[in-house]
């Protein structure tokens, strides 16, 4: 699913974020990405959704050569991603219900009813049905990134990526948010998320990346894959 | 760990996400129906025509505002062009007097002969009438007109030609063309000389052309402050959904989809203010057309201002979303690439 060769990505004012990173992540995976602040968790998600192109070294996602991605495809591919951020990123001025329709109205869904269904299913599944009338600060941080994580799935996409996704989450919630996760992965959907909260990636004993100062420290298997 | 929702579970597995295979069915489905492409085009369009609507409506009044001093600025030169075409009206109609040529006919042509040719040149594209003034009325005339009837008492023969007064017609009266129509007159073996009063002629065409050419520039000039208007406008529009813009992109949304809100938006406009242009103009000439008409029966004339026909109407209402179009794709091609995520 996920393939980096030596890939490196050093900004403008010469600061160097990933130094020569390698990996791959099979389809079907969860992986942790694990590190400091400052460590490239986040640079490495932004290459991976093409929100920064890297300076060095190939990156593939879902059998795409990234560093190919003309601007205009990037899109495209955007499409095939569920995207999920520690601020949440939902538009403070729609309904929940529009924020999660959103990716299907952009890919150019247009029969009403099909929206409805596929939206209320991917709130149906974060345990938010009959809070769509709503607007996003109405709801707890816990429920506002429920909001964020019923938007990455419901365009059914093959690989979500989470950035720092319990950040502003107490234990409880993000236990509850983990536990969204895992079953998403178990029908297929293939996972990665950053994160610092070492205690809870300890608890859910899967594949940990480890980045220091933008290059791979360690990568070590879980006992549950 | 211990699955503490069941719901999540429950809802998955009954839509099962069958995740990779995403794009690919859609893509095809797309290339056995070639409509559906079109139609979902269509309706991307449409859905994004209304939701530009939509938001100008939510803000009613700053929207209105906008509108309204594009409507003034379009109204400028429309209210402009409708009383130029009211003055050249009343301009060709003194053309008209102006251009007459004078022919003197040579004096042994004959009273029938003179009929005659009065009659061939009638015919004539350029010529609107012909009036005949044999030399007894000129005679009669001059004696009203410059109170020597007694002097002229003491002439044994009448010395005055006769006189064919060619009126051009409407649209040929202007000093090119009537260059080519004296020239013409001129050759006729009939006649002795020609006269016209060409300076005046000349003035008031130049008269006409300036305030022609001075409408033209303080309309192309009002025209690009529509376009800055609405660019602008477009341009804090953008601004102030900045936010917006970079989760759709991050969604996936393609340039073309976020575009499009705004340049409807850019055509509402334009096409507001265009309706707002007709309403002043309208309510304007409405209001003038009494004082006008008052003044004109004190000058013996039936001058009165020409309304804005259907014709202008629609020209107005195109030139008004044509104009927030342009602006709107000006300030988006400007200020929607700097817009990304990261």
């Amino acid at each position: 699913m996920i393939q980096l060769h030596n890939v490196g990505k050093r900004y403008p004012a010469g600061h160097e974020a990933l130094h020569e990173v390698s990996f791959g992540v099979e389809r079907g995976e969860m992986v942790f990405i694990t590190g400091h602040s400052g460590a490239g968790k986040s640079t490495l998600l932004k290459l991976l959704g093409v929100i920064e192109r890297p300076s060095v070294g190939e990156l593939i996602v879902n059998d795409r050569n990234l560093g190919r991605l003309s601007k205009r495809q990037i899109p495209y591919h955007r499409r095939t991603l569920g995207m999920i951020y520690q601020d949440f990123r939902l538009l403070a001025d729609r309904t929940i219900f529009d924020n999660v329709a959103l990716p299907l109205v952009i890919a150019g869904h247009y029969d009403h009813q099909e929206i409805r269904r596929r939206a209320r299913a991917a709130l149906d599944k974060v345990g938010l049905l009959g809070k769509e009338k709503l607007h996003p600060l109405e709801l707890s941080g816990g429920e506002q990134q429920r909001v964020g994580i019923a938007r990455a799935v419901v365009h059914k996409p093959v690989l979500l990526l989470a950035d720092e996704p319990t950040g502003n989450l107490d234990p409880t919630l993000a236990g509850e948010i983990m536990a969204l996760f895992e079953a998403f992965n178990r029908v297929g959907v293939t996972v990665l998320i950053a994160s610092h909260n070492v205690e809870l990636i300890a608890h859910m004993q899967r594949r940990v990346l480890v980045l220091k100062n933008g290059s791979l420290l360690s990568d070590s298997r879980g006992t549950r894959g | 760990m211990k699955r503490t929702r069941g719901s999540p579970r429950r809802a998955m597995e009954s839509t099962s996400p069958a995740a990779p295979a995403v794009a690919k069915p859609r893509a095809a489905s797309r290339d056995s129906m070639p409509w559906l492409g079109i139609e979902n085009y269509l309706i991307h369009h449409l859905r994004a025509l209304f939701a530009s609507l939509g938001s100008l409506l939510r803000t009613p009044f700053a929207s209105l505002m906008t509108a309204v001093v594009i409507g003034v600025a379009l109204a400028l030169p429309s209210g402009f062009h409708a009383l130029l075409l009211s003055v050249q009206s009343l301009a060709s109609g003194w053309e008209g007097e102006v251009a007459q040529v004078s022919l003197f006919l040579k004096p042994d042509i004959k009273a029938d002969t003179a009929r005659n040719l009065a009659w061939r040149l009638r015919s004539m594209d350029d010529v609107a009438g012909v009036r005949y003034i044999s030399p007894q009325q000129a005679l009669e005339e001059f004696q009203r007109s410059s109170g020597l009837s007694d002097a002229l008492a003491y002439l044994d023969d009448n010395p005055l030609p006769a006189v064919l007064v060619v009126k051009p017609a409407e649209g040929f009266a202007r000093p090119e063309v009537m260059r080519d129509l004296v020239k013409r007159l001129q050759a006729l073996p009939e006649v002795e000389s020609t006269q016209l009063d060409w300076a005046w002629l000349e003035r008031l065409h130049a008269l006409v052309a300036l305030a022609d050419r001075a409408m033209a520039w303080v309309g192309v000039v009002l025209a690009v402050a529509v376009l800055f208007i609405v660019g602008n406008t477009i341009r804090l529009a953008i601004e102030n959904r900045r936010e917006e813009i970079i989760i759709t992109k991050l969604v996936g949304a393609t340039d073309a989809f976020i575009r499009r809100p705004f340049i409807y938006g850019g055509i509402w406009y334009g096409l507001t203010g265009g309706l707002i242009a007709l309403i002043i103009v309208d309510g304007v000439l409405w209001g003038m057309s009494g004082p006008v008409a008052r003044l004109a029966a004190l000058y013996k004339s039936d001058f009165q201002l020409a309304m804005i026909g259907a014709g202008e109407t629609l020209l107005i209402l195109v030139v008004g979303a044509f104009l927030g179009w342009l602006g709107a794709w000006v300030a988006v091609g400007r200020h929607l690439r700097h817009i990304e995520p990261g």
